[in-house]
C-alpha cells in the first residue's frame, strides 16, 4: 500500500491511527477526576504541540539520523517559519495555506546558505558553525531586525510578532474568521463529544497539524528507502569511501540539510498557525537543544523515533510542571506528617518549576540504558513478549508509538 | 603510450623529498606492481593518483587527460577505483547495500537526488548488486552487516564495489596487508581472475613478494622517492639493485 512494504505499511498505518485516534487515547480518565487534571492530554494546544513537534523532529531526523551531521541550530528554521508565516497573516489574510507555504520556502532558502557554510566542516565544528548561525539569528530577530521605531522592524523584538487590526491584509474576506483558518474553518475551534463522564475535544488546528505530520512522516518513510537516504546512511558511515566511488557527498548533505529544515520551517509556520504570535525565543539555543533531546529520546535514525521523542518529551514537559506542592501533599497523605514534608520537600525540586531536573534525569537514563531511545526500549520489550509467546510469527518491528 | 602515464611527479613534504622524479607508464591491461621499502614513497604516490594529494612538479595523465587538481570523486568517475590498505566499507550497512552504492553511482553519477524511489524496487541496480556478490561468492550474505564481515570477506566486498563501478584501472594499496595465508591466496586468485577475465588495467602497491610475483607482469622497484628499476618480474628477482635496496634495508632494521 502507498508503495511502503510491509512492516513501513504497518507502521504508517499504526500512527495514522494513533493520530486520528489521539483524542480519545489521550484522555483514558474522565473530566474533572483529579486524575483526569494530571495526566489527560486530550486538549488542543499540547495535541498541537505533540504533532508539530513530531514534524520538526522527524525532519531532523533525517539531518541528524541519516548523515550523522549534528545541526545544534535547527530552531533557527523554526523560528523563521514561525515569523514568515505570521508575516503572511499581517499581508495577505488569516488563510493558513500561504504562511505554511512561504514558512517552508523562507527556511529552506536559510537552510541553503547556512548549510552551504557549515557544511565545509564535520563532526563538532559543524554543530558549532549551526549554533553559532542560530544564535546570530536569535540576536538579529530579537534586537537589530526588531526595533519597532525603524522602518525594516521585522521581528517586533521583544514583544514578538503578531497581527494588528490596522495590518492591510490585502485579501482577507470579511466572512472569514479573524483567526487563522483553513479557507474559513478556525484552527481554534473545537468540537466536543460527551460519552459519559468522558470530554473529547477534536480541534481543527490539531487535526490539520495532525495530516500534515502523517504527510511528513510519509515522506520521511520514502526518503529512508530511497537510493538518496541510502547514500544519505552512506555518508554517515564512510565518507571516505563515498569520494572514492566517485559520489559527492556535498551536495547530498546539502540537500538533508535544506529538507529538514523546511520540516522545522514547516512546523514553525504551523506554531504561528495555531497561534498567531511569533517570538524569537523560538529560535534560542536552548530550543535547538531541545529539538536534539527529543530525537535522542526517541531514537536516532529510526523512524518512528521522533514521533515518540516529541510526544514523550511535550507530554512530560507539561504534567511535571503541572504538580505543586499541594498535589505532592496530597498523593502522600498516607505517610507519617514529619515524612511525608521530608519527601515533599525533596519531591519539590523536581516538579512545578523543576520540571528541568526531571525530564534531564530520565533523559540521562535513557541515554545510559537505552542508547538506542524509547525505540529501543519498545524492540527490547517486543522481543521478550516474543521470547514467552514462543512460537509466534508475527511481525516485530512495530514500536510503541505515540 | 600507457593508459596511465606518470612524469616527473615531485612531491614534498617540508623537509621532506617524499617523491624525487618519478617516471612510470603502466600499459594497458597489465597488471603492475610497484614494491619498494618502508617509506620509499609508494602511498604518496598512489594518494598523487587518486587526488588525495597534488603532486608540487610533474603531471599525471589517465587516458590522455590529467588527473591534477580535480576531486577524488571526479578522478573515480573517470574510471579509477581505488582499494585501500584497510579495507574501507559502509560498515553500517548491508552487505547488499554496499555494492548497491557503486552502481548507483556509476550510473546516476556523483549526485543524483532521487528521495521517492524504493531503491530496492531498482530491478536493474539490485540485479547488478547481486550479480557482482555471485562472482565475489557472497551472495549468501547480502542480508549481514558489513562490518561483520570477516577480514577476507570486506576486502571481496570491496574489490566487488570498485568492479561493479566497471573502472578501466584498479588501484590496490597493499591488498594483502595483516592477512592470513589463506586469505592472501583467495585474494591472489581473486585478483589473477579478474585480470584475466576482464578489460581492466591493475596496479598494485604490494609488501608481500608472494603476492607480486605471483601477480605482476612489470614491476617498478621505487626507493626513496625515485624509480631504482622497472622491469619483469624474472629480471627483478635477481637484480643487484633490489636486493641492495631491500636487504640493506632490513638488516637495518633487524
Amino acid at each position: 500500500m502507498l508503495k511502503l512494504n510491509k512492516s513501513d505499511t504497518l507502521l504508517f498505518v499504526i500512527v495514522a491511527a494513533m493520530v486520528l485516534l489521539a483524542p480519545f487515547i489521550l484522555n483514558p480518565f474522565p473530566q474533572g477526576s483529579s486524575l483526569a487534571q494530571m495526566f489527560n492530554a486530550g486538549y488542543p494546544d499540547l495535541m498541537q504541540r505533540f504533532v508539530i513537534f513530531g514534524i520538526l523532529v522527524i525532519g531532523f531526523n533525517i539531518l541528524f539520523g541519516l548523515t550523522g551531521y549534528l545541526s545544534f541550530g535547527h530552531a533557527a528554521f523554526l523560528g523563521i517559519g514561525s515569523y514568515s508565516a505570521v508575516w503572511m497573516f499581517k499581508l495577505l489574510s488569516m488563510n493558513v495555506i500561504p504562511a505554511l507555504i512561504l514558512s517552508m520556502i523562507v527556511a529552506g532558502i536559510f537552510s541553503l546558505a547556512i548549510g552551504y557554510v557549515s557544511l565545509r566542516r564535520s563532526g563538532i565544528y559543524f554543530s558549532i558553525l549551526t549554533l553559532a548561525f542560530a544564535q546570530m539569528s536569535y540576536n538579529l530577530a530579537y534586537s537589530v531586525l526588531g526595533n519597532p521605531s525603524s522602518s525594516y522592524n521585522l521581528t517586533n523584538g521583544e514583544t514578538g510578532l503578531q497581527v494588528y487590526s490596522n495590518d492591510p491584509q490585502y485579501f482577507a474576506s470579511s466572512s472569514a474568521p479573524d483567526t487563522p483558518h483553513l479557507f474559513g474553518l478556525a484552527m481554534s475551534d473545537s468540537s466536543k463529544l460527551d460519552i459519559g463522564s468522558w470530554q473529547f475535544t477534536f480541534n481543527n488546528g490539531y487535526y490539520m497539524s495532525g495530516i500534515l505530520m502523517l504527510v511528513a512522516f510519509y515522506i520521511s518513510i520514502r526518503i529512508f528507502r530511497s537510493p538518496f537516504g541510502m547514500m544519505l546512511r552512506a555518508v554517515k558511515s564512510n565518507q571516505q569511501r563515498m569520494n572514492y566511488t566517485g559520489l559527492n557527498t556535498k551536495p547530498y548533505t546539502l540537500a538533508a540539510f535544506v529538507i529538514s529544515g523546511m520540516y522545522a520551517g514547516l512546523a514553525g509556520g504551523l506554531l504561528s498557525s495555531m497561534d498567531p504570535l511569533a517570538g524569537a525565543e523560538r529560535m534560542h539555543w536552548t530550543a535547538s537543544g531541545e529539538i536534539v533531546i527529543m530525537a535522542i529520546l526517541g531514537g536516532v535514525g529510526t523512524l518512528i523515533g521522533p514521533i515518540v521523542g516529541a510526544g514523550f518529551n511535550e507530554y512530560f514537559k507539561n504534567i511535571l510542571s503541572k504538580i505543586n506542592d499541594g498535589i505532592l501533599h496530597q498523593w502522600l497523605s498516607f505517610l507519617p506528617d514529619g515524612l511525608e514534608n521530608f519527601i515533599v520537600g525533596i519531591l519539590h525540586y523536581f516538579v512545578g518549576k523543576g520540571w528541568h531536573l526531571t525530564l534531564g534525569l530520565l533523559f540521562m537514563m535513557v541515554i545510559i540504558f537505552l542508547p538506542g531511545g524509547l525505540v529501543e526500549g519498545g524492540q527490547r520489550l517486543a522481543k521478550l513478549f516474543k521470547r514467552k509467546k514462543t512460537e509466534d510469527g508475527s511481525d516485530s518491528n512495530n514500536t510503541p508509538a505515540k | 603510450m600507457g593508459i596511465l602515464e606518470v612524469k616527473n611527479v615531485g612531491k614534498r613534504f617540508g623537509g621532506l623529498q617524499a617523491l624525487g622524479d618519478v617516471n612510470l607508464s603502466v600499459a594497458e591491461n597489465s597488471v603492475h606492481a610497484i614494491i619498494g621499502p618502508n617509506g620509499a614513497g609508494k602511498s604518496t604516490l598512489l594518494n598523487c593518483l587518486v587526488g588525495k594529494l597534488i603532486p608540487d612538479t610533474g603531471s599525471v595523465m589517465f587516458d590522455g587527460q590529467s588527473v591534477l587538481g580535480r576531486k577524488p570523486y571526479e578522478i573515480n568517475q573517470m574510471g579509477i577505483s581505488r582499494v585501500f590498505q584497510t579495507p574501507e566499507i559502509f560498515g553500517d550497512l548491508s552487505v547488499l547495500e554496499n555494492m548497491l552504492i557503486p552502481c548507483f553511482a556509476k550510473r546516476d553519477g556523483a549526485f543524483h537526488l532521487s528521495a521517492f524511489k524504493n531503491m530496492l524496487a531498482d530491478k536493474e541496480m539490485v540485479e547488478r548488486a547481486q550479480h557482482m556478490l555471485e562472482e565475489m561468492n557472497m551472495a549468501g550474505k547480502h542480508a549481514m552487516n558489513a562490518a561483520a564481515l570477516s577480514r577476507g570477506d570486506k576486502r571481496r566486498l570491496e574489490i566487488g564495489m570498485c568492479l561493479s563501478q566497471e573502472p578501466r584501472l584498479l588501484l590496490l594499496d597493499e591488498p594483502t596487508a595483516g592477512m592470513a595465508r589463506a586469505d592472501t591466496n583467495n585474494t591472489i586468485d581473486l585478483l589473477k581472475q579478474i585480470s584475466d577475465e576482464r578489460d581492466i588495467t591493475i596496479a598494485i602497491i604490494e609488501h608481500d613478494m608472494h603476492v607480486v610475483f605471483s601477480l605482476a607482469e612489470r614491476i617498478t622497484v621505487l626507493a626513496q622517492g625515485t624509480p631504482l628499476v622497472e622491469d619483469t618480474p624474472d629480471n627483478i628477482k635477481g637484480h643487484p639493485k633490489v636486493r641492495e635496496a631491500y636487504l640493506g634495508e632490513t638488516q637495518d632494521a633487524a
